[in-house]
């Protein structure tokens, strides 16, 4: 066989030509729902992503996914294409039940490292040649794995407060260099967006070295999704992971993927109001972004925060007309939304069209104030630099690929709900820098902007007698055991994707949430080593993270 | 005063009398023999407990802690932004430092990891201090009561003072709750610890048992720790 690249790597792969590409390498089959899956041997996790990466164009391993059967362990690494989101293979590499390891993939994708830490850190299974496997979300003194089978939740729990012991009075420097100065960065501070705990090593005011540590708010998703019933119980879920009124698209996260596994069709209509509230959703959380990035970077407490509120409040009215709630809406149902457009209809579409109306101005004065602002121009052009090898290698999604120039977005690449209908553009930007996600997100609230229009007047010419909300969805849902799928939506932060396997009950067996701030907030370092402290803040802030969904 | 003067801005003030200035002189004008002096009577003092007036002053200018956990937080930056201004009742001033802050409102789950945090924070924050838990999550663990990593309730760890129910309650409803506080603080109550709370202790304080053991080797016996029973708590 020669070893040449393939004429042309971007070209589709059939699963045959995938087969070929691994060869040898390929112990077994397996078919999920949205791809092929090729099982491979725990030693030949690198040397089989390298092939998929570098031969066959798969440079985007969007997740990870760990779990524990009755006689195995098993990670399944979801890869996906950049420039073909439908291009999808999983590649599945059972571990040994007495003694679970593994090869890294960190090797080839850099975002490998802190998926590997969760699976090692929740299922228990070890990571050979992993760079710093230690937990991640769970403090470090815990005991046992909650997601494996053996768990034993009644067991009592150590919780160690080191980190927060005061550095003045130890003097703390890092280790072999005393002319730096260790400082913790949260978990309770006002520029990490939650309780995040940023811990940094600095030479005067650089970052010599900064590593995120996450889960000061680990809820146990996973694990509340996994006790939960299909049809109603898991619904309420999404809603929480990005809770900066993102639900709707969270939803849809769960819903799409459940949908697809159980075989669900949804109404024509049904959609659009999805895409409506969707989107709707998608600018709140944008302003909120816009407002907060102005907080981290100029302490703009007083005018740009109220005006990011004040848009976001007109939003939530829109959306508490819509679903009875201000930010956890539990709107959608798998096969449709629960209820339809509130009554009388003129009055919502009038409410949602005098926003619409307000918004150019709105974001006229966003412009005057944010990106002509001089001190933000200075504090964001040219920070915080994220070029695009190192975003796709840390497998980063939403404004933040896009900012860096990566032309990515789930919406039109995999399409779903009724986005192929409409009118609307990917917007992407080149500068990789704080600035450019900033202005990202700006203009994808413009995109939004359209689409919510086109879909109103979609909504109201629709014919009285045709306003299916559900499709005919049985009481309760058991899909065939042992099916697996993992399908993503763009959430508001980029690529949200749900995988589920199946166990034939009315539960997931494993229910598994690749968010993307999860890989976004990976990329920190790499945009903050070397830089300034306060740049190292406005990066923070110009990725957006939100704790719920990071920590999950 | 001669009309060539060079120095126009000084003025003359007995030339410049105001009504108010000379109600003032005078003692005359209603103004200053409001209704409420009418009330005390001809005595311009007021005569009440110190300890009151210290109440009532606490609970009408409350310093809060700018501190967010999780979804609740959002609406409660939305209780202090535009529309429902939390300022309007003398709250709305989120310090960021726990050391110049009287009430730290807790607005989300909290879970094993951050507990001992967030018992740190409030011992950070000066006597007298109130606590208002935000939302179901502080006050059971709301929709992650059954997660093995979720602290179920805010009173697990400290004391709570108002407990506002909701997921997230809504801003009118933190607004209430603030309110509600205020009108406690100023009648002199508050609230007695319910559940004896997770305590930081030193590692080589705790009682011995299997998992310390078991910790020994990692955890050193001066260090700060908070035991967590998850099947333990209510
Ligand atoms: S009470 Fe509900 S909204 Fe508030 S933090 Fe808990 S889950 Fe989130």
């Amino acid at each position: 066989m020669s070893v040449e690249l393939p004429a042309d790597a971007d070209a589709v792969q059939t699963p045959a030509e995938v087969a070929d590409l691994l060869g040898d390498l390929v112990i077994g089959r397996e078919e999920h729902l949205n791809a092929p899956g090729f099982v491979i041997k725990p030693n030949s996790v690198v040397d089989a992503l390298r092939r998929l990466r570098d031969q066959a164009g798969f440079d985007h391993l969007s997740c990870v996914t760990a779990q524990e059967y009755e006689d195995r362990y098993e990670s399944i690494y979801h890869l996906t294409s950049y420039d073909d989101r439908t291009q999808e293979v999983s590649i599945v590499v059972p571990a040994d039940k007495e003694n679970p390891v593994s090869q890294s993939a960190n090797e080839v994708f850099r975002t490998a490292d802190w998926h590997e830490r969760e699976a090692y850190d929740l299922i228990g299974i070890e990571y050979d040649d992993h760079p710093d496997l230690r937990r991640i979300l769970l403090p470090e003194t815990w005991q046992g794995h909650p997601l494996g089978q053996s768990y034993d939740q009644d067991q009592p729990q150590v919780v160690p407060l080191r980190e927060h012991q005061n550095p003045l009075l130890e003097d703390q420097t890092a280790d072999n260099d005393s002319e730096t100065m260790y400082l913790n960065i949260g978990p309770h501070h006002p520029a990490t967006h939650g309780v995040l705990h940023i811990k940094t090593v600095l030479d005067g005011e650089q970052v010599v070295d900064l590593e995120p540590d996450i889960g000061y708010l680990h809820r146990c998703e996973e694990q509340m999704c996994q006790n939960s019933t299909y049809r109603y119980q898991i619904m309420p879920y999404p809603d929480r992971w990005d809770y900066i009124s993102a639900g709707l698209l969270n939803e849809w996260a769960y819903a799409r993927t459940a949908e697809e596994l159980a075989d669900i069709e949804v109404p024509e209509y049904a959609q659009i109001i999805r895409t409506m509230g969707a989107e709707l959703c998608r600018m709140a959380a944008h302003f909120l972004a816009l407002g907060t990035f102005a907080l981290d970077i100029y302490g703009d407490f007083t005018a740009l925060f109220m005006y990011s509120i004040r848009d976001r409040e007109k939003v939530q009215n829109i959306l508490e007309e819509l679903t009875g709630q201000r930010l956890m809406f539990n709107y959608f149902r798998l096969g449709g939304v629960v209820w339809d457009l509130p009554e009388p209809r003129e009055d919502f579409f009038e409410m949602t069209r005098d926003f619409l109306e307000d918004l150019p101005t709105a974001l006229e004065e966003y412009h005057d104030m944010m990106t002509s602002n001089e001190i933000l121009q200075v504090r964001t052009v040219d920070t915080g630099v994220l070029p695009p090898e190192v975003a796709k290698s840390y497998g980063a999604t939403g404004p933040v690929a896009r900012g860096s120039g990566i032309d990515y977005d789930v919406r039109r690449d995999d399409p779903y709900g009724y986005y192929e209908n409409l009118d609307w553009d990917v917007v992407t930007e080149d500068g990789c820098d704080n600035f450019s996600r900033l202005l990202v997100r700006m203009r994808e609230v413009e995109e939004s902007a359209k689409i919510v229009e086109q879909c109103i007047d979609l909504l109201e010419d629709w014919p009285e007698d045709e306003r299916n909300i559900q499709s005919n969805v049985p009481r309760t849902i058991k899909p065939d055991d042992d099916t697996e799928i993992y399908k993503a939506v763009e959430g508001a932060k980029g690529e949200l994707g749900i995988y589920i396997r199946s166990d034939g009950t009315e539960e997931p067996g494993r229910f598994k949430i690749r968010s993307p701030c999860f890989s976004n907030l990976q990329t920190l370092p790499e945009m903050s080593n070397g830089e300034y402290v306060p740049d190292a803040i406005a990066s923070l802030g110009s990725l957006d993270i939100v704790l719920g969904e990071v920590d999950r | 005063m001669s009309s060539d003067n060079q120095q126009p801005f000084v003025t003359d003030s007995s030339k410049v009398g105001t009504a108010t200035r000379e109600a003032r002189l005078s003692g005359q004008d209603n103004r200053f023999n409001s209704r409420l002096r009418e009330a005390f009577g001809s005595s311009p003092f007021i005569l009440t407990k110190f300890d009151k007036f210290m109440n009532w002053v606490r609970g009408s200018s409350m310093f809060m802690l700018q501190f967010g956990i999780a979804c609740c937080s959002i609406e409660m930056m939305h209780t202090y932004a535009v529309k429902h201004d939390l300022d309007r009742f003398g709250a709305g001033v989120p310090r960021a430092s726990p050391r110049q802050a009287d009430v730290i409102i807790i607005p989300g789950t909290i879970v094993s990891k951050f507990a001992p945090r967030m018992k740190r924070v409030y011992d950070q924050m000066p006597e007298p201090k109130f606590v208002i838990g935000m939302g179901s999550c502080t006050i059971s663990g709301g929709p992650f009561q059954e997660g093995y990593n979720v602290v179920k309730g805010a009173e697990e760890v400290i004391p709570v003072d108002i407990h506002i129910p909701g997921c997230p309650p809504r801003p009118e409803a933190l607004v209430y709750g603030v309110a509600k506080l205020q009108e406690r603080i100023a009648n002199g109550e508050s609230s007695p610890v319910t559940v004896k709370p997770y305590e930081l202790e030193e590692f080589g304080d705790l009682e011995r048992d299997e998992i310390i053991d078991q910790l020994a080797e990692e955890i050193d016996v001066e260090d700060l720790v908070m035991r967590y029973n998850w099947a333990d708590s209510p």
